[in-house]
């Protein structure tokens, strides 16, 4: 026993195996379940364990499969813009305006505020604001912008791209910083020196710096919306869809082999988009 | 000294971060051609002149004059400087091609002539065969020598370096301060070198700048400064001085020119402290009155023909135009 405690590789083994348990039990199993029961064969009023195709052939002969995928790819492409734009700049002001470590923590603690709830509480607080009677229709009534309040603002794609937004600029803010704060501040006036004006530095030093950075929020950010169902549900008052909500409705149907079966595709397709986005940038030396 | 309208000239420079003061009204005229080095222990503000110089820190007071114009205002680029940073401020997502390049890229210039450049200054660095790594694959000698051809490239009238030596190991600072001044002979542009090293400001320097808590100490041809210090800031920090009180004043003499002799022959009496060899010479510590100690270097060789030891009584002598008076 001493001996075998006293072996580098053991002890090694050892020391992982807590992570690596909760690792396969919460994950690698539960993976492994939806892709079993993704074959499975569901009638209206049984599920009869089976190895058969017939979910997958149901879901890509169905055209409503396409059309939800391509929305949830447009939930995520318009919210990675937002956020990215968004993101890129709160960190850009934070990491190269903001002088002070003291008020570089102190903004920073701010932008997390919102987390100080849950996601359904904000989701939910902009219902008020954006509804037909709410506070921005009336604030746009009132300085006579619109003349009748406007219908696009609540239960629309707009809202759910909003609520989006808020929800996950967060996730694009910190990896952005976290390499921003790397960045030799040398190097800005190395460029300077060079003759380069703030536009240049930016586009020459700081965005390629930066790089890893964006791509690790934007893994963030996809995968979230892509996964998304809640906020898809209440913001477009269940008047639009996506991949999530195809899986929530098969689930409360208890139509679990099919369920199973859109949540590996999925599954697939964000795996997929992260393999694409690694091809461009070289994470590794952040983590 | 001549002085040359195209001199770098320092009038009444202060910075002031809030209440303190980093440099104060320092007037001082860089030699047009000639490798200066400001030296002085860390906090002194050698690193603030040069970069108020650079343009990377502003001027609270005081104006920078190069070749009659007054470029205290004007942004890094436009002032005819070139600054090579302390760790060198690669840019360790470009090649060496492009960080060497990349000043006339912002300036808008087409890739072909910008690369051809580029070249030419590699070539004068001696790492053309490196121009398509990273900053990364290369060793610090290397590192430096690029960012070197990348503030040449702008065809300064003054380079400015701050600590460029100190990330290399004391083998390789050798041979690169060897480089540096072979370099600054060949393209006869003046240089303004930051150190805390007096011995890399002695082996560089045409001419030496001490500065001490914000102000010049004092100023002169490297041989100058070390062989007459004005203060005894300056006489320590230099080294291989004695400071000695006198009942005429307080004066530095060289530890070399003090020669050892029989009790009651010399200048004055002492007792030794210490006897350390340090291969060429032997340096002996004696005490002298007023609880003063003194150090004189002897040629190995002499003292090994007359040894002393510990406690022993000598006398100490010296040519009197040996000894500097010191002003403060």
């Amino acid at each position: 026993m001493l001996n075998f405690l006293k072996n580098r590789s053991a002890s090694g083994w050892l020391m992982v195996s807590p992570l690596a348990l909760v690792l396969v039990f919460f994950l690698v199993l539960p993976i492994i379940m939806i892709v079993v029961v993704s074959f499975w064969r569901a009638t209206e009023f049984s599920i009869i364990p089976a190895f058969e195709f017939d979910n997958y052939e149901f879901l890509f002969s169905s055209p409503v499969t396409y059309s939800v995928f391509l929305n949830t790819f447009k939930y995520a492409l318009i919210t990675w813009v937002f956020t990215l734009g968004i993101g890129f700049t709160v960190a850009y002001f934070l990491a190269f305006h903001v002088r002070t470590q003291t008020w570089q923590i102190a903004l920073f603690l701010l932008c997390t505020i919102p987390f100080w709830t849950s996601n359904i509480i904000r989701m939910i607080s902009w219902i008020p604001f954006l509804g037909r009677n709410g506070i921005a229709n009336s604030a746009l009534i009132s300085w006579g912008v619109v003349d009748e309040p406007l219908e696009w603002l609540l239960f629309s794609d707009f809202a759910v791209i909003l609520a989006l937004v808020h929800l996950y600029t967060l996730f694009m803010v910190v990896p952005i910083f976290n390499t921003m704060m790397r960045i030799d501040k040398s190097l800005i006036e190395a460029a300077r020196d060079a003759g380069a004006n703030g536009a240049q530095i930016l586009w020459n030093v700081i965005i390629p710096l930066t790089k890893p950075g964006i791509m690790i929020g934007t893994i963030f950010v996809v995968t979230l919306v892509m996964g998304d169902f809640i906020t898809v549900r209440f913001m477009s008052g269940s008047q639009s869809a996506n991949v999530g909500r195809l899986i929530s409705n098969d689930i409360a149907l208890l139509q679990y082999p099919s369920a199973a079966a859109t949540a590996v595709v999925l599954l697939l397709t964000v795996l997929i988009v992260i393999g694409i986005l690694l091809r461009f940038v070289n994470i590794r030396k952040e983590l | 000294m001549t002085s040359s309208p195209d001199d770098l000239e320092l009038v009444s420079v202060t910075k002031r971060y809030g209440d303190t003061i980093a440099v104060d009204a320092v007037d001082h005229r860089f030699r047009v051609g000639a490798y200066t080095c400001l030296l002085g222990p860390s906090g002194c503000g050698k690193s603030s002149t040069l970069r108020m110089i650079a343009g990377h820190e502003t001027v609270t007071d005081g104006a920078v004059i190069l070749a009659g114009r007054d470029i205290s205002q004007l942004p890094p680029a436009k002032r005819g400087t070139a600054m090579m940073f302390q760790n060198y401020a690669l840019f360790p997502h470009l090649s060496v091609r492009d960080n060497v390049a990349f000043s006339l890229k912002m300036k808008g210039v087409e890739a072909k002539e910008r690369f051809a450049k580029a070249a030419e200054m590699l070539e004068l660095v001696d790492l053309t065969a490196l121009s398509d790594r990273l900053p990364d694959q290369l060793s610090g000698g290397q590192q430096q020598r690029v960012a070197l051809a990348r503030a040449l490239i702008t065809r300064p009238q003054v380079l400015l370096l701050d600590e460029p030596l100190s990330a290399l190991d004391p083998f390789l600072r050798i041979r690169m301060r060897a480089e540096l001044r072979k370099l600054q002979q060949e393209l006869g542009i003046s240089f303004v070198h930051v150190t805390h090293g007096q011995d890399e400001a002695l082996a560089l320097a045409d001419e030496i700048v001490v500065m001490n808590n914000a102000v010049i100490e004092q100023a002169g041809p490297a041989r100058e400064v070390f062989n007459a210090p004005k203060t005894e800031f300056v006489a320590r920090f230099m080294g291989g001085h004695n400071v000695v009180a006198l009942p005429e004043g307080r004066f530095a003499i060289r530890a070399d020119a003090i020669a050892l002799t029989k009790p009651e022959t010399g200048v004055m009496d002492a007792a030794i402290t210490g006897v350390e060899f340090q291969g060429m010479h032997v340096a002996i510590t004696s005490r002298i009155t007023g609880d003063q100690e003194v150090t004189s270097l002897i040629a190995d060789h002499l003292f090994y023909e007359n040894p002393r030891n510990l406690g022993e009584r000598i006398g100490l002598t010296w040519d009197a135009e040996k000894l500097h008076k010191l002003t403060a």
